[in-house]
């Protein structure tokens, strides 16, 4: 009882598995900590290209978390925070890219299939023929021996 | 159904994967000209001002600051190597002719140790007017470098007119760089 109880506490206490490997590098605000981690997880890693900032093991990536925590504790906003990045990187370190002309395309295309699905539905209810005619009196009572029987 | 949509609706596909594969042709091709890399930053500094920085010297070379490079007042390259970067061992002798060309070359070691660098430039040739060291790599990420060596074209004024990240190659100085610098002269 008192082992599982302590194998438990210790799954509770692990920390997420992040690039973060040296705990000096953690801020020791808790508030400040979360917000620097959050930022990190909205910038590309410059060298692994499909992992963030806070994923990374790259030497880079590394000294980036630095500089955002840097930022961070001497009182940058978060948007700050970016656009210095994007100072330096341009847009492509944001793994969510901002929406403006070259991005239409990009956020649009959901409004874009929306609509191309509404249309081809609307097309195809038009095209359904007509319902058929209503039965006949003939065909009423035939239908009517049919389930009797 | 009448015919016109019936072939319209065998064509569009066929229509749509001639467009898509035009489109990863002319991809694939311009990836293996070396005219296009999917993986490649697009620098900010393209046009705007140097950078300004202050570095200690790689001994025996004195350090230098942006100043420094915008007071010669002359088209100069900067470029950032490392003595464990491989790319950077096959630029030399690029970087050895384009300084016989007369083009000054700034050094910037990233994060790299004196003893290596020193090592490094005996045995690849030391192509460069001062060296500088940029060992937490700050400077280098002002610059917006994502890796080494990354070689930048700085005009008489302290204008960023070019970057290459990668190796130099005597192709590229031949092609991009030298009617580049023949124009910022």
């Amino acid at each position: 009882m008192k082992r599982t109880a302590v194998v438990l506490l210790c799954t509770l206490l692990a920390a997420p598995a992040f690039a973060v490997s040296d705990p000096t590098e953690l801020l020791p605000d808790r508030t400040q900590e979360q917000r620097a981690e959050a930022l990190g997880h909205q910038l590309r890693c410059l060298v692994c290209q499909n992992e963030s900032v806070e994923e990374s093991n790259a030497d880079l990536a590394r000294d980036l978390r630095r500089i955002i925590r840097q930022r961070v504790v001497t009182g940058d906003s978060d948007q700050q925070v970016i656009d210095w990045m994007v100072a330096r990187y341009g847009n492509f370190i944001r793994l969510r890219p901002p929406f403006n002309a070259i991005t239409l395309g990009l956020w649009g295309a959901p409004a874009i299939a929306l609509l191309a699905g509404v249309a081809a539905a609307l097309i195809a209810a038009r095209r359904r023929p007509s319902a058929p005619a209503p039965l006949t009196d003939a065909e009423r009572r035939r239908l009517a021996d049919l389930l009797k029987s | 159904m009448t015919a016109l949509p019936r072939r319209a609706l065998l064509l569009a596909p066929l229509g749509a994967a001639a467009i898509g594969g035009t489109g990863f042709w002319l991809l694939l091709n311009r990836m293996s000209e070396g005219s296009y890399d999917p993986h490649g930053v697009p620098s900010m500094l393209i046009g705007k001002p140097l950078p300004t920085f202050s570095l200690p010297g790689q001994p025996p070379s004195q350090g230098f600051s942006s100043a420094d490079i915008v007071a010669a007042r002359r088209p100069t390259l900067i470029n950032f190597f490392a003595s464990w970067c491989i790319p950077c061992v096959q630029e030399a002798p690029a970087l050895v002719l384009l300084k016989r060309q007369g083009t000054p070359i700034w050094g910037i070691a990233y994060k790299d140790k004196s003893d290596a660098t020193a090592e490094f430039l005996q045995q690849n040739g030391d192509p460069y007017t001062r060296i500088a060291r940029d060992e937490p790599g700050n400077t280098a990420i002002d610059f917006g470098l994502y890796g080494v060596p990354e070689s930048y074209v700085i005009d008489k004024s302290g204008i960023v007119r070019w970057r290459w990240a990668g190796g130099l190659s005597e192709d590229i100085l031949h092609q991009s760089l030298a009617p580049l610098l023949q124009s910022l002269a």
